[in-house]
């Protein structure tokens, strides 16, 4: 997926929501459009699925032109997730999953299997939950059923639009873990919109940082954390608490107590912030030691799982 | 009720023939309401011509219209079919135009998302999520309907506005009350039916 100087204008609006926009998305890859509200991260997603058209660029899906192509047929082959979550009120769940599906013409007896094993995949029992409207779920189970609604024609491109913003944090955090599984079986290549900086570090392989319609940063989060493009960047995240939490926050409570072929060491009691540093200009990974004893062996993933706790 | 009793079979065939006109206009009124209703909807700006020209038809008496139309296309069953449906009109268009309106954007954007067509939207989506609001239209052009379709007696429609229309002219009570007291009926008992589905329709929709 590639955007090649997109930019956005709303009418009756003075300036560019999307301001030439020139971005590469590597298939497979979770990608998380980090900025406040009004950046143009939401914009810019909707670029893809063409439910906004660009006044200038490209975007290119699959290797051709967005415009060139039939948008409701591509929309069939990209799942969409938005925070509203916006099911269909007079639908049951099952009727809610099927819609692309039915769109697309399966035949009965392939989608009634494939929703039962889509309400499984996203942990919700089919007996109990495929007949059920989505006025008698939570919050968090419709937003269940919105993923699996959106994942159920195994979509190659997955758009998620601050898709557990309006849910409580602890089951935020369920569904994040969740779709991270989800996708990583799948190999979707995943678009996710947000402006929680916990939610970006702990479901992204890739952050693009956006600021009034421009894209001011496009890297791992271990690099926007240590190596901040700009200065906004680094309040952006700063005002998130991560990085006083990284200082806080000591090796010896993030390492695993396992042996590893580490050859570079870090102390147990150094903070994390300094382990993240080490990352980056060197080894993927530190033994972790304490008056010259071994007690173990600690990575980027395990700084990231710290982070989740 | 003697009179009553002895026109039973009669009363009944014109219960008929009424019921007929009400809803063969009621089914032409909303063909052309849906376009309409879904253009007022679409296009905010322009719905203030739309009510307001479809409010003038609405305004001008039932009578005096069908007597015009009398004048042009004669007597019997289209006239009043005319007169119904376009005063029907401005009751569907609202409502189905309200209706539309109330669909949430969050349910319009996923359905845009996933890749529906807009045909596709409207039917499965927007219309069953506007359907209380639009039976609510539906109701009331019903009721309204059956009580202006005694006209139908003064121009050789048939319907039970005959006995309303010869018993006002022979100054005969119990004949007028025969054909008023059963279109009365009628009209409370539509409104009841439609009453009833707007609850279920609701009901599914809201819980």
């Amino acid at each position: 997926m590639r955007f090649d100087g997109v930019t956005v204008r709303y009418p009756q609006s003075s300036r560019n929501a999307v301001d030439d926009v020139t971005l590469e998305i590597a298939a497979g890859s979770f990608t998380v459009l980090l900025g406040p509200s009004g950046c143009g991260k939401s914009t810019l997603l909707r670029t893809i699925n063409g439910l906004i058209a660009p006044i200038a660029g490209s975007v290119y899906v699959g290797g051709s032109d967005v415009r060139a192509l039939d948008s409701t047929l591509l929309r069939r082959k990209i799942g969409y997730v938005i925070q509203a979550v916006g099911l269909f009120s007079h639908m049951t769940v099952a009727a809610n999953i099927a819609v692309v599906p039915s769109l697309l013409q399966w035949d009965r007896e392939r989608i009634r299997w494939r929703v039962d094993e889509l309400l499984q995949l996203v942990r919700l029992d089919p007996q109990r939950y495929r007949a059920r409207y989505p006025r008698e779920l939570s919050g968090g189970e419709q937003q269940r059923v919105g993923v699996a609604r959106a994942i159920a024609a195994e979509p190659s491109v997955l758009l998620m639009d601050e898709p557990f913003g309006a849910v409580d944090a602890i089951v935020r955090r369920s569904l994040q873990d969740e779709t991270r599984r989800i996708v990583q079986a799948l190999r979707t290549t995943v678009v996710f919109v947000t402006h929680d900086v916990d939610e970006a570090l702990r479901l992204a392989d890739t952050i693009v940082v956006m600021r009034e319609g421009r894209v001011v940063q496009s890297a791992s989060p271990l690099a926007v954390l240590t190596k901040p493009a700009l200065p906004y960047v680094a309040e952006l995240l700063d005002s998130h608490d991560v990085i006083r939490r990284l200082d806080l926050m000591r090796v010896r409570e993030a390492m695993q107590p396992i042996a590893g072929p580490e050859t570079e060491v870090i102390d147990a009691d150094a903070s994390l912030r300094e382990s993240l540093n080490r990352f980056l200009t060197g080894p993927e990974h530190l033994a972790v030691v304490r008056d010259g004893q071994r007690l173990g062996s600690i990575g980027f993933e395990d700084v990231r799982r710290a982070l989740r706790r | 009720m003697t009179y009553f009793l002895g026109h039973l079979p009669e009363l009944g065939s014109q219960t008929v023939t009424h019921l007929a006109l009400v809803f063969t206009a009621l089914a032409i009124a909303l063909a052309v309401a849906f376009p309409l209703g879904t253009f007022a909807a679409r296009r905010p700006r322009s719905a203030p011509a739309v009510f307001g020209t479809l409010g003038v038809v609405y305004a001008v008496p039932s009578l005096a219209l069908l007597a015009i139309l009398v004048q042009y296309i004669g007597l019997g069953f289209w006239p009043v079919i005319i007169v119904l449906a376009a005063y029907a009109q401005f009751i569907l268009v609202r409502n189905i135009a309200a209706g539309l309106r109330t669909v949430p954007d969050a349910a319009i954007d996923a359905a845009k998302g996933l890749g529906m067509s807009p045909l596709q939207r409207f039917w499965r989506v927007e219309v069953p999520l506007a359907t209380p609001v639009i039976l609510g239209g539906i109701r009331l052009a019903t009721v309204a309907l059956i009580a202006i379709a005694t006209l139908g007696g003064y121009v050789g429609a048939g319907g039970l506005g005959q006995h309303i229309f010869f018993g006002l002219q022979r100054q005969y009570i119990a004949e007028t009350l025969a054909g008023s007291i059963p279109a009365a009926l009628l009209a409370i008992l539509a409104d009841g039916v439609f009453r009833g589905l707007e609850r279920l329709a609701v009901r599914r929709i809201t819980g």
